[in-house]
């Protein structure tokens, strides 16, 4: 019976491993402890153009992270992007009148938004819309107006 | 022309009914009432024998895997000035895909092996047959315990396995090839997402899991009761789990881009 | 309390393309030692696995103690095979557990009884086989002959009604013989139990066993009391009996004749 005590440990002391390790992985390898479900309220925001932007992509004022994307939608009447955001209940100081812009991270990196705050007394609370949105900036028509405006020089200079 | 189809016909009849019997093997050993008193030592010692002793293989292999993507990963990254992304592809790729695949051949290759050859001696040499008629049924005696020993032991040896993998990438990347420490783990933590990746992996893992211990176990049962077909069934085992781990994985990984 | 333990009735089981039985009856008294005998690959073995209700028949009636075995539920099957041992050929003891546990095996899987009791039982059962002093022996320890005595005692352990012996004496040397013989006949008697010995060693079954069926090509082609088939005048009884190597069980595998083969065309 002392081999069954043995045997009983060590398949304790496995199984203890095992939920170790998998903590490892949440804590250090994806940084799970950053966000929890609870704490946090939903604004949205429409966009003509959102570009890259994917799910679970970072929300962030001044380039620090406050919240992410939850969910993106279209809206059937004017074509716009609907974009649910979840944001940390610590920053829950969003002036109303404050602008949502889509970048780039880096050059050639993934789609963010970034909140640039304004200066109404009012804030954004839970269900709240972010008015004032910029499209993303997308990398194709950007050289195509290079290219157009390449070709015709003269045509620019005449723009009121 | 004819006699060729007629054998093709015959084998996929065959094939139909070792499915079926896998089936009913496995729908007789686990769908039953659990019994505590005589299962769980009995789940423990497999657990045991599965799992823990499979444990010097996984810790060898995952630490060798993650020193090895670490260094052909810093490789390809230097060319393009961004090694300090290593932290993040070395995660990725074995949250996804190397930690469960890998370790789950090897699973497949030394305990699934052992799990087949085990019960196809017990098989060859009367002693499920004797234990049926000392009114105790095999299946839930022998067969269950090692079942549940197989899915709950290829979870746990893959997040050792990745866990391992990763300290290896960070030994190779960090210590000695001079990747910054801090760049490697918080570009990890930023684009590896616990429940798309690690989470998805564990899922495979399970799936993986499932599939090995079925195949091992439904081997050893069916073989024939001789030495060399108890050899041939082992060889079974370890070439069919390969093949099915890596199609599920395929599959699997579709279906997960695709969002489920 | 039926006369009869066993009572087999129009018996017909074939294994893939060939016919095992063909309309067998038979009839095992209680209390009794009965023989089952006939050449290799009759199905003497097939036989006991019909009665323990691992196989079932394509036709026919198994009556076990009055109930008809191959109609039971999984649950009263296992019911009713506590009161069946079955001694396999090769012994079939458990690899991983030693002697004691061995023995012990099926009283702790069906009952609930305290280690202390258990510990007892144990030990009156090695001590009939008498292996009491290598209860802590692994399997792979011991020779052949204790291998079968240990799994002698764990047959024994339930206290079974109906005993089964499939070839016990095959491949023994005669003082393991002469002892198995001596326990299966002292079983019998104090235990009262029915016995079925499946062998095609006549000397020493023929010394113990009260009645004897010989099997051949699927039928019963001879059953009486040892003496009565001693005496018996039909050929195949006889052959087997006194094991002539010709005579209804042809020395020749069936072929042509000898100048066929030697003139035939293909040869080298």
């Amino acid at each position: 019976m002392a081999k069954q005590r043995y045997t009983d440990f060590i398949v304790g002391i496995f199984m203890i491993a095992g939920i170790a390790a998998l903590v490892f992985l949440a804590i250090k390898v994806s940084g799970l402890t950053t966000f929890s479900e609870s704490s946090t309220y939903q604004i949205k925001a429409a966009f003509t153009n959102i570009g890259d932007l994917k799910v679970r992509a970072p929300v962030t004022i001044a380039g620090v992270k406050i919240g992410r994307v939850t969910t993106i939608d279209l809206n059937p009447q004017d074509f716009k992007a609907v974009i649910t955001m979840e944001i940390d209940n610590a920053s829950d100081r969003i002036p109303t009148d404050s602008t949502a812009n889509i970048f780039t991270a880096g050059l050639l990196g993934a789609n963010y938004i970034s909140i640039t705050p304004g200066f109404d007394e009012t804030f954004l609370k839970n269900g709240g819309e972010i008015e004032n949105t910029n499209q993303a900036l997308i990398l194709q028509n950007l050289i195509g107006q290079l290219l157009f405006s390449l070709k015709n020089p003269d045509k620019n200079k005449e723009s009121p | 022309m004819i006699a060729f189809i007629a054998r093709l016909g015959k084998a996929g009849i065959h094939i139909c009914e070792a499915i079926g019997r896998s089936g009913w093997l496995l729908v007789r050993s686990i769908i039953r009432k659990p019994n505590f008193r005589h299962g769980f030592p009995a789940l423990v010692e497999q657990i045991y024998s599965e799992g823990v002793l499979s444990l010097i293989i996984i810790l060898v292999s995952g630490l060798f895997i993650g020193m090895v993507v670490s260094l052909q990963g810093y490789n390809v990254l230097e060319k393009f000035g961004t090694t300090p992304a290593l932290g993040q592809l070395v995660a990725l790729s074995i949250t996804r895909e190397l930690g469960p695949v890998v370790s789950a051949i090897l699973f497949a290759g030394r305990a699934g092996s052992a799990l087949t050859a085990e019960i196809g001696l017990m098989k060859a040499t009367d002693q499920l047959s004797s234990m049926e008629m000392m009114a105790v049924d095999p299946l839930r005696r022998v067969i269950a315990p090692r079942f549940w020993g197989g899915f709950l032991s290829v979870p746990v040896l893959a997040v050792i396995f990745t866990t391992i993998a990763i300290y290896g990438g960070y030994l190779v990347g960090v210590r000695w090839l001079g990747v910054d420490n801090g760049a490697f783990w918080s570009g990890m933590q930023s684009n590896v997402d616990f429940r798309i990746d690690i989470i998805n992996g564990i899922i495979k893992s399970i799936v993986f899991g499932f599939a090995i211990t079925w195949i091992a176990i439904f081997q050893g049962y069916d073989c024939v009761p001789t030495a060399e077909g108890i050899s041939r069934a082992t060889t079974r085992t370890v070439v069919y789990s390969s093949l099915v781990i890596l199609g599920l994985d395929f599959v699997l990984t579709a279906m997960m881009m695709g969002g489920w | 309390m039926l006369e009869n333990f066993v009572t087999i009735r129009n018996l017909q089981f074939h294994y893939r393309d060939r016919v095992i039985f063909d309309g067998v009856d038979l009839d095992i008294p209680r209390g009794k030692i009965t023989a089952i005998m006939g050449p290799s690959g009759t199905g003497k073995t097939t036989l006991l696995r019909l009665i323990g209700a691992q196989l079932t028949p394509d036709q026919g009636t198994v009556d076990v103690d009055g109930q008809a075995i191959h109609q039971l539920s999984r649950s009263e099957l296992y019911k009713a095979r506590r009161k069946m041992g079955m001694l396999f050929q090769s012994g079939a003891l458990f690899t991983n557990l030693s002697v004691f546990d061995n023995v012990a095996f099926p009283i702790r899987e069906n009952y609930r009884l305290p280690e202390s009791m258990i510990y007892d039982l144990v030990l009156l059962k090695l001590e009939a086989v008498g292996l009491r002093g290598a209860r802590h022996l692994m399997p792979s320890e011991l020779s052949g002959g204790m291998a079968r005595r240990v799994a002698l005692a764990r047959a024994l352990a339930l206290d079974p009604q109906l005993i089964m012996y499939d070839e016990p004496f095959t491949g023994q040397d005669p003082i393991t013989m002469g002892v198995l013989v001596k326990l299966i006949k002292t079983i019998n008697d104090t235990l009262g139990t029915t016995s079925i010995i499946v062998s095609h060693d006549v000397p020493e079954t023929a010394s113990i066993a009260d009645y004897i069926y010989l099997l051949a090509d699927g039928k019963i082609i001879g059953h009486g009391s040892p003496e009565t088939l001693q005496n018996s005048s039909a050929e195949n009884v006889n052959q087997f009996l006194k094991g002539l190597p010709d005579g209804p069980v042809p020395f020749n595998y069936p072929c042509n004749t000898l100048e066929d083969d030697l003139f035939e065309e293909d040869r080298p």
